[in-house]
């Protein structure tokens, strides 16, 4: 907040409100925005207008596209395979934002304290996100082996990942496994911000520790919630290494959730016309989530956490 | 600015990906290149040394480009018909190239067979026949044979025998669970170790023109009494214990299921000839002293000779049609069949599909498994390729996830065959 108030502040001393062009002198030029703009252009817009294209082709990667109309679209409002690999991808992305949400919310208030420790542990817990995705599902595929690796310690025969439920939630684990750091570090920033004075009249009324968490901190923390929640469930619509790796869509096509679909089409099949009609429902699926959620959540009329204070 | 000269990075990087030093256009008369695309393997060296020996005469000069297998058949696609296309590729002949040849991107290599038939006739004739589409040759064979074997553990056996028979292998399946040993090992994780079971039983039962009339999208094929008894031997052999209860979630690729079978927690492998390569580098001692080979055993009523094999045949080299070098393509092509190269394949364990290989195999460090890979293919009067390189991609897809169902028994055999009926 300092920083804006210095900023704005000499400028709004020299002219009179209203007047942007010596307002303007103390703002970075347009010209700044380019090479946000080409980069996002070539590598985000250009790409989703070719897959639109795409869309409306059958393409095997040899010659050119041939133009197919709505076949592609037809088909995939039709196919069976495409609700499965729906109703899988809203499976897994209800197990890692049912995982994830808790874990990392409790790690994340915890790490905000002063206790002893806390730094190395919160070093050691923000490992996983910094090794790779694919590092990270080899990791555990090997771990994961039914005779030598860790199923084979708990007892049963360890068939776990050969299971259509078993590689589900191993694939649900090992990405939130991955994954919590990141919304570890969003939720420890996020409690920081809670006004102590808030925590020091609940101790004056007499509240718990677990009545402070429910009332103050939780509450403060909605705004957090929802951004690590949109995150969350847009990442996990679009989780495709993890499955990759650990499961290439098996024990047949039960981790066959939409990207995987999506890259199996296309690069096991060779029908790039049908994998990009299904790319490009994921990109509208997943923008419409996030639409929605931060529509019924309230995050869109940004009310204030501090209302009252 | 460390933004710009990333854009200016990326944009070069761009520039190179369409018009890339490849193919070796335009380097002047009588120069250039020649790039070979290979897999990462054990064959690399020989390979290499076939390359320079070539361009110690040739102008144009070989280049050996060497691909990991996992991504490589998807390279392959995206680079065909591009300008940063191959002039000569690995592939496994058969459905793996059939695309290309439909899109007019191969050069038909029956010319310089016919005009040099020493060069035709080296190779067998079964085996040449995998790289032949519409009755035109597309490939040439550059390694050894590869059939599917039935591995077996001798200090497991004991003083058992390898089946013979499909009441022998049941009995053996009966005798190894009273032992508490899995009587087969299976990478179930990998959908087509359990293709070769199919494979195999299929033309067991019905013989190799069951899967021809699939290959050849007959209506109906799939409904050949063959499959679903097939279909049902597995199902049994499922229920009955022989691949354990946990084989679903076996690796292949991760050595999972060699480890339980050299190890003895496995009494039998049904793999690639390749596993005996495998074995002899990650487990010297067993491949030495424990390793046992033997044909996949006959089954009751079944209208297949028991002689037959499925598998690779070989893999192959193919000459693109847009290569500028297709005259030195098919000169360095037939360095495979020269002594030199031979040796190279035979010394890395590999049978070359020569018919003159023969006298050569005493003289490998493994001479009985040699001699065993050639009688057998050599004896088969059809050697069928793996179907999933047989069959269109998205075909093969669908087969091999349905497979992994019908051995998971998440669908009955009748279910098999109904879900694969549309495959071709």
């Amino acid at each position: 907040m300092t920083t804006v108030l210095d900023r704005a502040g000499p400028a709004a001393a020299v002219t009179p409100p209203g007047r942007r062009p010596v307002a303007m002198l103390s703002r970075p030029g347009a010209g700044w925005i380019v090479p946000g703009l080409v980069l996002f252009g070539l590598f985000g817009i250009a790409p989703m207008v070719l897959v639109a294209y795409l869309s409306f082709t059958q393409w095997n990667l040899l010659g050119s596209p041939q133009f197919a109309g709505l076949a592609n679209w037809q088909r995939f409002f039709t196919d069976p395979a495409i609700l499965d690999s729906l109703w899988l991808s809203a499976v897994l992305t209800v197990l890692c934002w049912g995982f994830q949400t808790p874990v990392s919310l409790l790690l994340g208030v915890w790490a905000a304290g002063k206790q002893r420790s806390r730094a190395v542990l919160s070093a050691i817990f923000f490992l996983p996100l910094l090794l790779s995705s694919t590092a990270i599902a080899i990791l555990w595929h090997a771990l994961l082996d039914p005779n030598w690796g860790l199923p084979s310690y708990l007892g049963g025969d360890g068939n776990f990942i050969g299971t259509p439920q078993g590689a589900m939630i191993s694939v649900a684990f090992v990405a939130s496994w991955q994954f919590i750091p990141f919304h570890t570090l969003i939720y420890q920033a996020g409690t920081r911000q809670i006004p102590e004075v808030l925590y020091q009249a609940a101790v004056m009324d007499g509240a718990s520790r677990f009545q402070q968490f429910v009332h103050i901190t939780l509450p403060q923390l909605r705004h957090t919630i929802v951004t690590s929640s949109v995150l969350m469930i847009v990442g996990a619509l679009t989780y495709f290494e993890t499955v990759l790796v650990l499961t290439a869509g098996g024990p047949g096509t039960s981790t066959y959730i939409l990207p995987f679909r999506m890259y199996a089409t296309g690069f096991r099949s060779y029908d790039m016309g049908y994998a990009s009609a299904i790319a490009f429902a994921l990109v509208v699926i997943a923008t419409a989530i996030s639409i929605i959620l931060v529509r019924i959540s309230g995050f869109a009329k940004m009310r204030s956490t501090r209302e009252g204070l | 600015m460390i933004r710009f000269g990333l854009i200016a990075v990326l944009l070069l990087a761009t520039a190179c990906g369409t018009s890339g030093p490849q193919a070796g256009g335009g380097e002047g008369a009588g120069g250039g290149t020649l790039h070979v695309w290979v897999l990462e393997d054990k064959l690399n060296a020989t390979q290499q040394k076939a390359a320079d020996e070539f361009n110690k005469t040739s102008p144009v000069k070989v280049v050996i480009d060497k691909f990991n297998p996992d991504s490589y058949p998807d390279k392959l696609r995206v680079s065909i018909g591009s300008p940063n296309a191959p002039d000569v590729f690995f592939n496994w002949g058969s459905g793996s190239i059939s695309p290309y040849v439909k899109a007019g991107e191969l050069a038909d290599l029956t010319p310089a067979f016919d005009a040099d038939p020493a060069f035709k006739s080296a190779f067998l004739p079964a085996v040449l026949d995998v790289g032949k589409i519409d009755n035109k040759y597309y490939g040439v064979p550059l390694r050894g044979m590869q059939p599917v074997i039935l591995f077996y553990n001798k200090q497991v056996f004991g003083d058992a025998q390898p089946p013979k028979t499909w009441t022998e292998l049941l009995s053996l399946v009966d005798r190894f669970k009273a032992q508490g040993v899995t009587p087969f090992a299976l990478g179930g994780a990998t959908a087509w170790t359990e293709l070769m079971w199919v494979e195999y039983l299929v033309d067991r039962f019905g013989g190799p023109d069951v899967f021809k009339r699939i290959y050849n999208g007959e209506p109906g094929a799939w409904r050949d009494p063959a499959v679903l008894k097939a279909a049902q031997a597995i199902r049994d052999l499922v229920d009955r214990g022989a691949f354990g209860t946990n084989y679903a979630s076996v690796d292949y690729n991760s050595h999972a299921a060699e480890t339980l079978f050299a190890k003895g927690r496995a009494a039998m492998h049904l793999m690639g000839s390749w596993e005996f390569t495998n074995h002899t580098e990650l487990q010297p001692d067993f491949a030495k002293n424990g390793l046992g080979f033997a044909p996949f055993p006959a089954v009751d009523g079944g209208t297949g000779d028991p002689a037959n094999v499925v598998g690779n045949p070989t893999n192959f080299f193919s000459v693109t049609a847009k290569s500028k070098h297709q005259d030195t393509a098919i000169k360095f092509l037939k360095t495979m069949m020269s002594d030199s190269y031979v040796q190279g394949l035979l010394d890395a364990g590999d049978v070359p599909v020569l018919g003159s290989v023969e006298p050569k195999l005493a003289s490998t460090p493994n001479p009985d498994f040699a001699r065993f890979q050639l009688d057998l293919v050599r004896k088969a009067p059809a050697f069928t390729l793996s179907w999933d390189q047989s069959l269109s991609s998205a075909g093969a897809q669908t087969m091999l996830t349905t497979i992994q169902d019908l051995f998971n028994r998440k669908i009955t055999p009748e279910q098999f065959v109904a879900n694969v009926e549309n495959v071709k």
